[in-house]
């Protein structure tokens, strides 16, 4: 379904007077059974469907169903929204919706000082308070103070919402999330008949469900309107972004890197996409969401494990299908030995890592950075990959893309970073005209004349893709050192020597059919340039536009191409005097940029889980200017 | 594609040009050679044929055929023979293993590979050893085997390849010896013509770490009264003068080795094989000299879909499915 917006006129026509904003950051805190992932979702499609930029922030707990009202169980949706280029998620949330005390306690800490909180006074019980680790009720003491709260009786206020359809205590209780919903909307003065609509659709088998659901939303859109009257409630409204004229759909770093595969194996001119993969927390959803598209030609597999996973992959390519691969952290690292086998038999393979935060199980729902070193280093051997990584969802669609480009033109394994927080973090997207991008056929190699296996193409290094099923190209590969040219088996030292080269020369190459770096905003020269790559792009943006506001010499780089890195990334980075590394682990970039380039750089590093907020690259900055 | 046999290739055709490095004496070079002939018996185009290893000395295999080829990773075979089929159908693929390859590092692809049942021959040199890596023990040594790991003799049990097979849910189970080549070729035959996974198990001389291990049944003066060949339909019987076979055990489950004419055992009583039998080649399977004959032939055959009709029947790509059509095909909106 497609609606058109006009940028200029008032959907709502509400005639009382609202607060105008350029922009918001409201965060849904429940429980993890209080639907508030769902929520946050339908909260995202009507603030698109009105026209505004948006970045959203799911924070959910690794247990499914954590014990009802702990802090642990807290699941969280934070949604940025507004007029203005929305990069990050926000630093501080301005309104928090908390269903319960433990969904209170947790998100406290970010909420803005004056900022509003409405609570389900209704699940502020003894228990619950308790469970939360609340020696007193804080909506009754001073805890809250700095802000403004909003009490309201949300249980009780969705019990009467739904009486006379019949529902159980249970059923009913659960329809909170939609009053909360419908209350939201008012409060941005946004539009009910999409959710309406979604609702029905949700519940097409069970109308009464539908209907109760509606009647909580519809509930705690009116509570808006007459409770405003009464002066308890401030309605706000955020004027219409500055986006450019066009179709848009809402896109998740997921969802872009299916597409971006998908893209990508069409602009390779390939019939098949073989999808090896073990479900891990984040990188599942990508499979889910292949596993639906066998009319573009995409074949996925759930392995037994990450091992045959990665095998399956590799088989694939093999066969002269695109072989793609994916996992978080743990899985890459079972992964390794055939990582290895597939740079040594020379064959295209994607694997894609959205990363989590480790070591081991680590934290599977929180993001984190810190598999940069396994991806560029983590294997036996002298075995170079090229390693990619992408800065914001959309950017997800364009790095897939390139990471097939690269991995079937230069016969190798393309290691593609995302992390957890892309992964969930969704923003509008201007969709491109996807015939319209351009198209780099992979060659299969089908004459006889000549062929030799491991001849490398002068200009790429690549060996030739020689598919089985072709006539008189019969040739045996492994994981043992190959004679250059013929393939066979060779335990020659010097032939090991001219090979090894040969792969690290190959992965070295790519330096030269990339762009050359550029700084994604402010000088190519200056006091300081901050370094970044991955997620932390909008964080970093952000705060060096701040500081570029502010009269500072700043400049932002960040990385796509973390192996090899751009031609002209030392020459780049020799006209600043100053380099700070602001990266979601302990110090990988930072140690990579040294290394190569003997170049004075600093760390800034975070591994709590949570995004960089732009405040602490902000004082980052002040601090390497001081 | 087209397929080109210009004229009748002969076993030697599907020899590569590379010199087989395998120990003097070793029972893979019967193995290669009956392959070798078996290939070429059933006329098969050498492009579409593919040997998947993993490693080990069985694995060594694909280098000495002139087919296409790939040694790869300690037991990782059949992930990537799976990959290289969901990719093409169509390709003819083998893979090669042996006891440690299969049943211990990839012990755990070997269950899937057989369970999901994709049509490949998968056969599994199994010579109670690890001889690549210098005569450790491996997953089917037999209790007490002395090695560089095992000094005082083995204490594990050695488990059963083709129980294991048979309890991963394999559709096609059966076991030949390496030198008996007209026998070996029959079964490799059979599990050609077998869609879904064919497992073949090869006892497999090594004459450096383990010789004659099989020696109690692949002795040729004794293999009359050591070996029983099953067949489809025929009587489960064996012996120097055929007088000897298998029958029920009365009033249990579980079988017995008899002499007709002795204790008023007749034709009648020997146990007639059904090869699509399961409980049958369960029992077949773990019968062990000297108590009873090593049986040996197709102990199970009995087809069902292979993995590749399977995901051939969830669907196909489309011919003029449009990208630009399908990423619209959820919530958009357009700005002015």
């Amino acid at each position: 379904m497609s609606t058109t917006v006009p940028k200029t006129t008032d959907p709502s026509g509400s005639q009382q007077a609202r607060e105008i904003r350029e922009s918001v950051v409201v965060r849904f805190a429940g429980d993890s059974g209080d639907g508030m992932q769902m929520t946050g979702s339908q909260f995202t499609i009507e603030t698109a469907l009105a026209g505004l930029d948006l970045t959203t922030f799911p924070d959910y707990p690794a247990e499914i169903r954590a014990p009802v009202g702990t802090t642990f169980g807290v699941s969280a949706f934070q949604i940025h929204f507004g007029s203005v280029d929305v990069k990050t998620a926000g630093d501080e949330v301005d309104v928090l919706i908390a269903m319960n005390p433990a969904a209170l306690k947790v998100s406290l800490a970010n909420l803005s000082l004056g900022g509003t909180i409405v609570a389900d006074t209704g699940s502020f019980s003894e228990r619950n308070l308790l469970k939360a680790g609340y020696d007193a009720n804080p909506l009754e003491d001073d805890t809250l103070a700095p802000y403004q709260v909003i009490p309201l009786d949300i249980t009780r206020l969705t019990m009467s919402a739904v009486e006379g359809f019949g529902l159980s205590k249970k059923e009913a209780l659960r329809c909170r999330n939609m009053w909360a919903l419908g209350l939201m909307l008012w409060m941005y003065d946004r539009d009910l008949t999409a959710t309406t609509a979604w609702l029905t659709k949700k519940f097409a088998s069970r109308e009464t469900l539908a209907q109760s659901n509606n009647a909580a939303l519809i509930a705690g859109h009116a509570y808006g309107e007459t409770a405003e009257l009464s002066g308890n409630l401030v309605g706000y409204r955020v004027k219409d972004a500055d986006l450019p004229p066009g179709q848009y759909r809402t896109i998740t770093g997921t969802e872009a890197i299916v597409w971006g595969l998908v893209s990508g194996l069409r602009s390779a001119g390939l019939e098949r996409l073989v999808f090896g993969s073990y479900p891990i927390t984040p990188a599942s959803p990508v499979l889910h969401a292949l596993a639906k598209m066998r009319e573009l030609g995409v074949y996925t597999f759930q392995a037994e494990d990450e091992i045959a996973a990665i095998c399956s992959a590799i088989g694939a390519s093999y066969g002269g299908a695109l072989g793609v691969t994916s996992s978080s952290g743990p899985g890459i690292a079972l992964k390794t030995e055939a990582i290895g086998l597939a740079v040594s038999v020379e064959l295209p393979l994607v694997i894609l890592n959205v990363q989590r935060a480790g070591p081991s199980t680590g934290l599977p729902t929180k993001t984190e950075q810190s598999d940069l070193f396994q991806a560029v280093y983590g294997r036996n051997g002298d075995t170079p990959v090229a390693v990619l990584a992408a800065a914001t969802s959309i950017d997800c669609f364009d790095v897939a893309r390139e990471a097939v480009r690269l991995a079937t033109k230069y016969m190798t394994p393309v290691i593609l970073l995302s992390d957890g927080y892309l992964a969930n973090a969704a923003e509008p997207w201007l969709i491109p005209d996807l015939d319209a991008l351009e198209d780099w056929p992979a060659r299969q190699r089908t004459d006889p004349e000549g062929f030799q296996p491991f001849e490398h193409d002068p200009e790429t290094l690549a060996r030739p893709w020689a598919v089985p099923g072709t006539p008189g190209l019969m040739h045996r590969i492994g994981g043992i050192e190959k004679e250059q040219g013929s393939g066979h088996i060779s335990y020659d030292s010097a032939n090991h020597q001219a090979m090894t080269d040969l792969r690290v020369a190959k992965i070295a190459n790519i330096a030269n059919d990339i762009p050359e770096q550029d700084v994604a905003l402010g000088d190519r020269t200056g006091t300081l340039a901050l370094v970044g790559w991955g997620s932390t792009f909008g964080p970093i943006n952000k705060a060096v536009e701040q500081a570029r506001e502010r009269g500072q010499s700043v400049s932002h780089i960040h990385l796509r191409y973390l192996n090899p890195f751009p031609a002209n990334l030392a020459s780049l980075l020799d006209g600043f005097e100053k380099i700070l590394v602001p990266e979601m682990n302990a110090g990988q970039l930072v140690t990579m940029l040294r290394s190569r380039y003997l170049v004075p750089a600093k760390g800034l590093n975070k591994v709590t889980g949570q995004p960089f907020k732009i405040s602490d690259v902000a004082s980052a900055i002040d601090a390497a200017l001081e | 594609m087209t397929t080109t046999i210009p004229q009748q290739l002969k076993p030697k055709d599907f020899a590569s040009d590379q010199e087989v490095r395998w120990c003097p004496g070793c029972g893979d070079y019967a193995i290669l050679k009956a392959i070798q002939k078996t290939l070429a018996e059933l006329e098969v185009a050498p492009e579409r044929t593919v040997f998947v290893s993993g490693i080990g000395c069985s694995s060594r295999f694909p280098y000495y055929m002139s087919t296409y080829g790939f040694h790869t990773i300690h037991g990782r075979a059949p992930g990537i023979a799976t990959g290289l089929k969901l990719a093409n159908p169509d390709l003819d693929v083998w893979v090669i293993t042996g006891d440690g390859d299969g049943l211990s590092i990839g012990g755990n692809h070997l269950l899937h590979v057989l369970r999901r049942n994709v049509d490949l021959q998968i056969v599994l040199f199994n010579n109670e050893i690890y001889g690549l890596t210098k005569g450790q023990v491996s997953p089917t040594s037999r209790i007490g085997t002395k090695s560089p790991t095992s000094p005082q003799g083995s204490i594990a049990h050695p488990l059963s390849p083709v129980a294991v097979a048979l309890g991963a849910g394999a559709r096609f189970v059966a076991r030949a010896i390496d030198i008996d080549q007209k026998h070996l070729i029959e079964v490799l035959t059979a599990a050609h013509a077998h869609r879904g996974a064919s497992f073949v198990e090869i006892f497999q001389n090594c004459p450096v770490y383990n010789d004659d291990v099989f020696h109690d049944f692949t002795d040729r003066a004794n293999a009359p009264d050591t070996q029983l060949h099953v067949e489809h339909g025929k009587p489960l019987r064996y012996g120097k003068d055929g007088n000897r076979g298998i029958r029920l055990k009365p009033g249990a489950l579980d079988v017995e080795a008899v002499v007709i004419g002795q204790n008023g055992i007749t034709e009648d009583d020997i146990l007639v094989h059904d090869q699509t039998n399961k409980t049958l080649a369960g029992l077949l399977g773990t019968l062990r000299p000297p108590e009873f004959p090593e049986v040996l032939g197709v102990l199970y055959n009995d087809p069902i879909d292979s993995y590749e009709m399977q995901v051939a029947a969830l669907g196909a790509a489309g011919n003029d499915v449009s990208l630009n059509d399908l990423i619209r095909k959820t919530r958009t909106w357009t700005v002015a």
